[in-house]
């Protein structure tokens, strides 16, 4: 884009804004860090009595504590845990010993895919949708694809997941993998077949709100000044819709794909666990099923980081689409 | 934010009291066409929830079917998968979702709108201490803070309730933030603040009051959510106990069946994406009410509608 040239000489404000949002991002994710660690480790109250029972003994209580390091103080636990997460351990599974990271990281690949799929077919099927229903406001279609996409966007993913089992994988049509079958040591994307049903509920779950703000967006900008002027020049509609209405509707829509991006990392949770797809949404489940602390604190800080990513990404692009914003004042 | 700043005014027209403008709006909502379709799913599932207990013809932890079983006259939804009568697990399973859906709610509401409130009214170190909280809340999907919470405390029912309810919490602090720092600069605040009215009263006496319709619609939008994340928990298995019917369990219990038995998945799946339907169609009309917008300026409430926000 021309702007980033536009502003080369002194701090553009857009990196002054990169600067700044990285660095509340980083202050976001330690606070994030110790609310974690102190959830997870501290409420419980004393671990060594939630496994002995509280009949044992003092001394047996105070020689299991001594095992688990319960009894050095908070600040020194957290301080391990914390170290060994920056240096690229953060323990071991209290499941199976393995360490965290052999869990979290193939499974963390397989959702990205998931989610960059589903992100991106989401955004163009959702802009695409709303631009077109947005040139025919008013029409049959636009308010049928309203009521579609206000009903759409109340329905919980597993709903939505498990139409899609009964369409396509069992009942109606058998012609897909209801379960995504994905042998370890391999990556979802070696799989496409496994991965169309997760896609295609994720990209259900989207589209409505990408929809929804798309033609907002669009009818109020083809309603402004300059699109009826654009139009009274006599250019063809494509060209009032593509070049002039659109550019200008991009902002909100930026933020609502940003939204849908964040939307999408607690979605995973649900549709992987309906479809068994190997990622940290199903690793999450089972983690929290059997109270595998380590991998539960792994997987949420995972996930906070994703959200504080792309809450900078989205304000940054956001800032970007929006000219009259990126001058320095 | 454009939506509650444009609501708030609407409701204290001086022509309609107070504490009637939220009866207006929801009267007005009402004779919406979507308000009336919202109404009307609402009551009807509200109806199988709640007199569903005293119509099941069998008991719902009684197997009288073979797992899995084909309806039959005997089992008019066929069996689920230890063959217990699925119509009856379904007419049984749904009042207890629906009763921790609305308790996490209000819980939520309360938490966020005293909170909002608080922070807008006071400004200063309040607002700061309860935003920041908020952005750390916000910095982890819904569904996910809920399930780190359901880790430490294991899945009660209540403290699920509980773990819901503040997770909604921060969300509804900062609509109603927004909401409640207009109001907080009227004059009639500053004619009560003359007065030397203590400002515990002024936020639940003169500023709330002057919050109904944003506050419906957060409890309309908190209720879907509240519904989604409750029947997700169970369906994850983080819900009642297993002999309990629950729509969300019942789904997750007899997928497996799908192909012998669908309706045992589909019945409690429909009830539950119906119910999501017809609040989030009844908070849509309440919020076009509520806010006036008409169908040409939606984009600047839209982006405000926490309908549109990324949370699950």
């Amino acid at each position: 884009m021309s702007s980033r040239r536009s502003g080369a000489r002194a701090p553009h404000p857009i990196v002054k804004l990169l600067v700044q949002r990285v660095a509340l991002g980083v202050v976001t994710l330690w606070v994030v860090s110790v609310v974690i660690f102190a959830a997870t480790q501290v409420l419980p109250g004393n671990a060594a009595i939630a496994i002995l029972g509280h009949s044992a003994t003092p001394s047996a209580v105070h020689a299991l504590e001594h095992q688990l390091h319960l009894n050095r103080s908070v600040l020194v636990q957290y301080g391990s845990w914390i170290s060994g997460i920056l240096g690229g351990h953060p323990g071991t599974s209290l499941v199976n010993g393995m360490p965290v990271w052999s869990i979290v990281g193939p499974a963390a690949a397989n959702s990205a895919t998931l989610v960059g799929l589903s992100g991106v077919i989401g955004s163009v099927v959702g802009v695409t949708l709303g631009a077109v229903v947005a040139l025919r406001k008013d029409s049959l279609l636009d308010h049928t694809t309203s009521v579609l996409a206000l009903a759409v966007t109340a329905l919980p993913e597993f709903v939505v997941a498990i139409a899609m089992i009964i369409m396509f994988a069992t009942v109606v049509w058998a012609v897909l993998p209801a379960v995504s079958m994905v042998p370890p040591g391999t990556q979802a994307w070696a799989e496409p077949r496994e991965l169309i049903l997760p896609v295609a509920t994720l990209v259900v779950v989207i589209v409505p709100y990408i929809f929804r703000m798309t033609r907002a967006a669009t009818v109020e900008a083809l309603a402004s000044d300059y699109a009826e002027m654009a139009r009274l020049k006599g250019l063809p509609t494509w060209r009032v819709l593509a070049v002039h209405a659109l550019p200008n509707a991009i902002a909100p829509v930026v933020q609502v794909i940003g939204l849908s991006f964040l939307y999408l990392a607690g979605g995973i949770v649900v549709v992987e666990f309906v479809f068994a797809f190997p990622g940290i949404g199903s690793s999450l489940v089972s983690a929290v099923d059997n109270r595998d602390v380590p991998t539960i604190q792994m997987i949420v800080l995972v996930l906070a980081g994703f959200y504080v990513f792309v809450n900078i990404v989205t304000d940054v692009v956001a800032l970007l689409a929006t000219p009259r914003r990126r001058q320095p004042r | 934010m454009a939506l509650l700043t444009a609501a708030a005014p609407g409701s204290t027209k001086p022509t309609v009291r107070r504490r009637r403008a939220g009866v207006v709006v929801l009267r007005r909502a009402a004779s919406l066409p979507r308000g009336r379709f919202g109404l009307a799913v609402i009551g009807f599932i509200v109806a199988v929830a709640v007199l569903g207990p005293f119509l099941a013809p069998h008991s719902d932890t009684a197997s009288i079917v073979a797992p899995f079983a084909k309806p039959s006259r005997s089992a008019l939804l066929g069996g689920d998968e230890l063959g217990r009568d699925v119509l009856s697990r379904v007419l049984n399973g749904g009042w207890v979702l629906l009763a921790m859906a609305a308790t996490a709610m209000a819980l939520g509401v309360a938490i966020g709108s005293a909170s909002g409130i608080a922070a807008a009214y006071l400004r200063g170190r309040w607002d700061t201490v309860i935003m920041r909280t908020v952005d750390v809340v916000l910095a982890f999907p819904q569904l996910v803070f809920a399930l780190l919470l359901v880790s430490i405390v294991g899945p009660t029912v209540w403290l699920t309730v509980l773990a819901v309810g503040f997770s909604h919490a921060p969300q509804v602090a900062r609509v109603m933030r927004s909401a409640a720092l207009d109001v907080s600069e009227r004059d009639f605040v500053k004619a009560v603040e003359l007065l030397g009215v203590k400002r515990r009263k002024i936020m639940a006496k003169e500023i709330l009051p002057n919050l109904i319709s944003p506050l419906m619609v957060e409890s309309g939008l908190r209720m879907t959510y509240s519904v989604v994340i409750i029947a997700g928990l169970s369906f994850l298995g983080f819900g009642q106990p297993p002999p309990a019917p629950n729509w969300g369990t019942m789904i997750n219990e007899n997928r497996i069946g799908l192909v012998l038995n669908p309706w045992a998945v589909i019945v409690p799946a429909a009830l539950i994406a119906l119910l999501t339907i017809g609040i989030n169609t009844w908070t849509d009309a309440v919020a076009r009410v509520a806010i006036g917008i008409d169908r040409e300026a939606e984009t600047a409430t839209m982006l405000e509608m926490p309908a549109v926000e990324g949370e699950l």
